[in-house]
């Protein structure tokens, strides 16, 4: 692969991954949005959807690339295609927090027009509580924001310079989490649907597909090398 | 390169635009807008690929490739009921596509989409168990029993989202009063159709025919309704038609759809999601803001209403029904009858 190639090929993923996005803000700008029985819902599932699909193909990369030495090229779109997967997931909190939970947008917006810029902090104080209930009492919200954490976690430490102070080891200890903050999205989503609802099992069934093709290989690795060889190969 | 990419969509998304000037500005009705735009929003709904080049191509081909859901609506004439409240009413769009009725599937629109192959007539309801002499009512006969009136009530559904729809029916006392029960009968049960061959989507996993039912005494209150139609129509299929009862101040899941059988008993009726999962829904199942769902509060909900961001408001005891119907339950623990 070519420098240019990479460059034109990471503009495209750029746009690939933000169409969702603007597909969104054109839902609502054509007056679409408002026809939808409950928009509030609709703007969660799609949030959350995107955020999972799109972390499935960062997932997806290594696996991949592992099939063909030919595109080992692909490892240099997942960290971008990783960070569009935390850019939907905190869309999707911010709009639990913002127009799920009670927070009264409409009426900041027009005071925070009219002059009276302390309206945000007033809602948050007013619906703080009902926050904090939801993380302590509510076990689907808690996992859905360990899910987030991790993803921010994993945003912040992305830069190459924070890899390099922290070290390869540590630094890809601390992302293996990725497939922890996949398993609770997974879960997360499993929770809140109603008994005998079975939407979920689609992810579930390729993040099932992603971990099991990570353990094969390094089963499969393992299996003709001496140990010392394997640790060598790993870091 | 790059840059005529992005020209050739500026161009197609100012197209598209004035494409969708020209089909607001046309007298088209709020229903006609509302089946377009689902169709729309089904073919799109594939996503990223589309890119935004999708905007205009979507707006044309979708009228082609999908099957129209239009129901053909049927005036359901009614004189104003003196319970109404007041507040902006939930547009009916909004209001017949967005509805849960399992048998036509588990998503809320897969109501609206599936529900056409409900045959509402011939239909007969069934009067069971404790009743002076169980027989078996036409439709049309219980339809014609009382005069129709219209109601616009509150409507809560047990996931925090909230509606204000028209009803038209009658008291269900009415109803009661002509099936006659024996004193000894207690509780009224309420089985909903279940037919394969009518519900080609029947979930799996759930113990069906639908069962809902009600303390006979709250089954009397008059703002119980046996409901025919709603917004002066007679009830779209995915609504419950042809016969279905509106507890306004219970959960929805109360309020059983498309009725085929009405059983009088002296015990608690087995009731479906009471069964399938007790500590998320009661038998009672009264709106109370005091009362969680396991996974959420109750104290507030989404108003479903013509805008793109809805309020969040408090939700009421009772659903703001408590002066007619608080009564009936003095001296029993709420938190423990949920």
């Amino acid at each position: 692969m070519s420098k240019r190639a990479i460059v034109f090929l990471k503009f495209v993923v750029h746009l690939v991954c933000l169409a969702p996005f603007f597909w969104l803000i054109r839902f609502y700008t054509s007056g679409a949005l408002e026809l939808d029985p409950d928009p509030v819902a609709y703007i969660t599932h799609f949030t959350g959807n995107w955020a999972l699909w799109i972390l499935f193909v960062s997932l997806a990369i290594t696996p991949l690339r592992r099939l063909s030495p030919g595109i080992s090229w692909l490892i240099r779109f997942r960290r971008l295609i990783g960070l569009y997967a935390f850019f939907y997931a905190s869309l999707h909190l911010a709009t639990y927090i913002f127009l799920f939970s009670g927070y009264d947008l409409p009426s900041v917006l027009s005071g925070v027009r009219a002059g009276h810029p302390g309206i945000i902090v007033d809602q948050w104080k007013l619906i703080w509580p009902t926050i904090w209930d939801d993380i302590h009492k509510r076990r689907f919200i808690q996992v859905g924001f360990l899910a987030w954490v991790i993803l921010l976690a994993l945003a912040a430490t992305s830069p190459a310079f924070i890899m390099r102070s922290m070290g390869g080891r540590p630094w890809q200890r601390l992302h293996r989490l990725v497939y922890l903050a996949g398993a609770a999205a997974v879960i997360h989503y499993w929770w809140l649907v109603k008994t005998g609802v079975r939407t979920p099992w689609k992810v579930t069934a390729v993040l099932a597909v992603l971990l099991l093709a990570r353990i094969a290989y390094t089963a499969f690795k393992s299996l003709g090398k001496p140990r010392s060889a394997l640790q060598s190969t790993r870091s | 390169m790059i840059k005529r990419i992005i020209e050739w969509n500026h161009m197609l998304l100012r197209r598209s635009e004035s494409l969708e000037s020209t089909l607001r500005s046309s007298d088209i009705t709020a229903q006609d807008a509302f089946e377009r735009y689902r169709k729309q929003r089904r073919y799109i709904i594939g996503g990223a690929a589309a890119l935004t080049a999708g905007t205009l191509a979507y707006g044309r081909l979708s009228g082609i490739f999908l099957p129209s859901t239009t129901v053909h609506a049927q005036a359901l004439p009614s004189t104003p009921g003196k319970y109404n409240t007041p507040e902006n009413q939930t547009p009916i769009g909004k209001a017949t596509h967005y509805n849960n009725f399992y048998e036509f599937g588990t998503d809320k629109s897969d109501p609206a989409r599936n529900a056409h192959t409900l045959k509402t007539r011939p239909w007969t309801v069934q009067v069971t168990g404790m009743v002076k002499k169980p027989q078996t009512l036409d439709i049309d006969t219980i339809l014609k029993h009382r005069p129709i009136e219209s109601r616009v009530y509150r409507h809560r559904c047990v996931e925090a989202w909230s509606m204000v729809i028209p009803w038209d029916g009658y008291s269900l006392s009415e109803f009661i009063n002509l099936c006659d029960p024996l004193p000894s009968a207690k509780f009224v049960q309420f089985v909903s159709l279940v037919d394969r061959k009518q519900m080609p989507d029947l979930p799996g996993g759930y113990d069906w025919p639908y069962s809902e039912g009600l303390r006979l005494d709250e089954a009397m209150n008059p703002l119980a309704l046996l409901t025919f139609g709603c917004y002066g129509q007679v009830l779209p299929n995915q609504n419950g038609a042809p016969i279905r009862v509106v507890m306004p101040w219970k959960y929805g899941f109360k309020n059983a759809k498309s009725i085929v059988r009405v059983h009088f008993t002296d015990k608690q009726p087995h009731t479906t999601w009471n069964e399938i999962n007790s500590q998320e829904y009661g038998f009672y199942s009264n709106v109370n803001p005091q009362v969680d769902h396991p996974r959420w509060t109750q104290a507030r909900e989404r108003r479903i209403d013509s805008s793109a961001f809805p309020r969040t408001i408090p939700t009421q005891m009772f659903n703001g029904y408590a002066d007619q119907v608080a009564s009936l339950y003095n001296g029993m623990n709420l938190k423990r009858y949920y």
